[in-house]
């Protein structure tokens, strides 16, 4: 028996052709919105694996430092040391900012770290050139997202930095790609308004006869320098020693200290928290509204196509053809324009994730799920089609 | 006439269809009489609307009659019921269709529209093929095999289809007016042909028509009018 459907696809193989470009496009699409998804848990995996901590000490009841704001004595970390378990504790700071660079403003995220000797935490701990920053000021590591360069100078707020090495996938959740600067200079910029604000304040300062006493010399300036200075971080990383649990230290912290305490595993369900709060509920609208677009589609197009053989299938039931050789004639039609749609769709997603700026992964189950998702909405569409051609009497052919 | 000794292919005694029922009801036929022998062409006449159509539906197994009985060959295929339950093979093995449009599957070419009807009987693809081209030879349309049917002229279609009717050897061919779309020339050909083929392959064939330059080759006419049949001899005899 010849195969009934793919002569009617070879036919109108233009038809099908147009239509499975159009769903495969979309498709493409939603595939890459999976894949937006998937590369950003995968940032965040990232993020936290490449931060060298164990545990993360945050402001008491908040979510910091990424999904809310946290606030942390820079002076606490020192006594963490003391806590049994604990090898490494460093201060980090975190704000979202713009960085000027060639006249062009980039929003990063700034992540002061502490440079030199505790290296291997809070720095990026794989970088693809240069060192880590080892001064106290006006060294950066710029993230390769950001478009800087090794040896550049880039400049945040009131100084400039240059660039001594570049890391790879260090973006926050949001997207926005980080730049370490050592931590003194980042509470600066956290606590520091711009130039206009700060003569502002400076002025207002010395306006006020309480801060300048002509009997007292040094005072203003004291207030001033005071004013300036910013003591709070966001968030305090450490590392535990090789043979303590994450889970025990957290503990012991918890109990002496009035800090937050997220061990990686924590910290990585409020970073996906937040993606998923992000994006999950966009993807899966645009999942429900893909489906509904692509088996609105696929019904019109297979519905079309068997109204347009209504007398070619009264003759097939005339001549003798069974009613589930025709069911099975549009069925295998419906799914092969699924199946054209999906890899136009896999195809394209994979030749356009490169170019895209945000980081896609296109993970194979996802197209593994996709591609039974595409072919079970093929099967629904084309009930309408078999409906209408169950219905077709082969008096009609004579 | 009939020899009644004659083995018959087709008999139909009292044979009624009403379509609809109540007020509605249409009363298409109403008593229709009929034999016929291998191998034997016989026309069937009548002004429209008298029934033609839908005495040849009901040999067809396409619509149920309302009452009669049909014996095909040795069967009883109907008496007041269908007595098979299985029509479809019965139209697919006994049965050949010609309409007056040839409505060839147009995604098909012309040697698999020839050859599906024995394909759809269980025969191999090379065999089906293979009965087709000799049909399409016979019918003197082999050259256009690797056609699509929307490459063929009118006659050419025609040809088609007849050989499509005839791929699975049924005892019985039924042509709905199957010269309407020709020209008279080329309708003679097509009852030449359709002649040549009842003698060859011992079909009986019954012809609807009302083209006057055809109505004289038959032998014998069934002539049909409110639903009744009368037979006639024809000037062909
Ligand atoms: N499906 C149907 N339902 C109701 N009436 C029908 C149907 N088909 C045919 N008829 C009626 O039956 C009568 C015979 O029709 P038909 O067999 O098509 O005649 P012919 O083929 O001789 O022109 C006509 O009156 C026609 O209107
Ligand atoms: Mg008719």
């Amino acid at each position: 028996m010849i195969n009934l459907a793919v002569r009617d696809i070879l036919y109108a193989w233009g038809k099908f052709i147009f239509t499975g470009l159009g769903l495969g496009l979309l498709i493409g699409v939603t595939f890459t919105m999976a894949g937006v998804y998937r590369g950003k848990v995968n940032d965040a995996e990232a993020l936290l694996k490449n931060s060298g901590a164990d545990l993360w000490l945050v402001q008491k009841n908040t979510l910091g430092p990424f999904a809310e704001p946290s606030k942390v004595h820079d002076h606490l970390y020192r006594e963490i040391f003391a806590i049994p378990g604990v090898a490494q504790a460093v201060n980090v700071t975190y704000v979202t900012m713009q960085v000027r660079h060639r006249k062009k403003d980039i929003r990063t995220m700034v992540v002061g770290v502490d440079p030199g000797v505790y290296a291997e935490l809070g720095q990026p701990q794989y970088l693809i050139a240069g060192r880590q920053i080892t001064r106290n000021h006006y060294e950066a590591i710029a993230d390769l997202a950001t478009g800087f360069k090794l040896g550049e100078h880039i400049k945040i707020r009131r100084n400039y930095y240059t660039i001594v090495g570049l890391s790879r996938r260090m973006v926050a959740t949001g997207g926005d790609p980080m730049i370490f600067i050592p931590l003194k200079d980042a509470q600066d910029v956290q606590f520091l308004k711009d130039n206009t604000a700060i003569i502002k304040q400076r002025r207002r300062t010395s306006e006020n006869p309480v801060f300048n006493r002509p009997g007292v010399p040094g005072l203003l300036d004291a207030v001033i320098t005071l004013q300036q200075t910013n003591h709070f971080v966001n968030a305090i990383l450490v590392q535990t020693k090789p043979n303590y649990a994450a889970n025990e230290v957290a503990k012991s912290i918890r109990r002496w200290k009035q800090l937050q305490v997220y061990t990686n595993t924590q910290m990585k369900k409020i970073l996906l928290g937040k993606i998923i709060a992000a994006s999950a509920k966009q993807i899966s609208m645009f999942l429900v509204i893909l489906a509904l677009v692509s088996a609105a589609i696929i019904a019109f197009i297979i519905y079309t196509l068997t109204l347009g053989k209504i007398r070619e299938i009264a003759v097939l039931k005339l001549i003798g053809a069974k009613n589930l050789s025709i069911i099975w004639m549009i069925l295998q039609q419906a799914l092969a324009l699924g199946i054209i749609g999906f890899m136009i769709g896999k195809i394209a997603a994979t030749l356009w994730a490169p170019i895209f700026p945000k980081h896609i992964m296109l993970l194979t189950s996802d197209s593994a799920w996709g591609f039974i998702t595409i072919m079970m909405i093929c099967v629904l569409a084309s009930i309408i089609a078999i409906r209408a051609a169950l219905k077709v009497d082969p008096a009609e052919a004579i | 006439m009939v020899n009644a000794n004659n083995k018959r292919v087709v008999f139909i005694e009292g044979l009624r269809k009403r379509y609809g029922k109540g007020e509605a009801a249409v009363d298409a036929l109403i008593h229709v009489d009929m034999q016929i022998t291998p191998g034997e062409v016989v026309g069937l006449v009548g002004p429209s609307g008298s029934g033609k159509s839908t005495l040849l539906k009901c040999l067809g197994a396409v619509i149920e009659p309302t009452a009669g009985r049909i014996t095909l060959g040795d069967e009883v295929i109907y008496d007041n019921n269908w007595k098979l339950s299985n029509l479809r093979a019965l139209r697919r093995d006994k049965i050949g269709f010609i309409f007056q449009m040839p409505y060839l599957i147009q995604f098909l070419n012309v040697v698999d529209n020839v050859a599906l009807p024995s394909m759809l009987a269980g025969r191999t693809n090379k065999e089906a093929r293979k009965q087709a081209l000799a049909l399409l030879e016979a019918l003197d349309v082999a050259h256009r095999a690797n056609a699509m049917p929307s490459q063929l002229s009118g006659g050419e279609q025609q040809r088609v289809s007849i050989a499509r009717a005839l791929i699975n050897r049924p005892p019985v061919i039924l042509a709905d007016e199957p010269t309407a779309p020709l020209d008279s020339e080329r309708a003679l050909v097509v009852i030449r042909i359709l002649n040549q083929m009842a003698h060859q392959y011992k079909t009986a064939i019954i012809i609807v028509t009302h083209d006057e330059k055809i109505i004289p080759t038959f032998k014998r006419i069934y002539s049909i009018r409110d639903g009744k049949t009368h037979e006639m001899t024809g000037e062909g005899a």
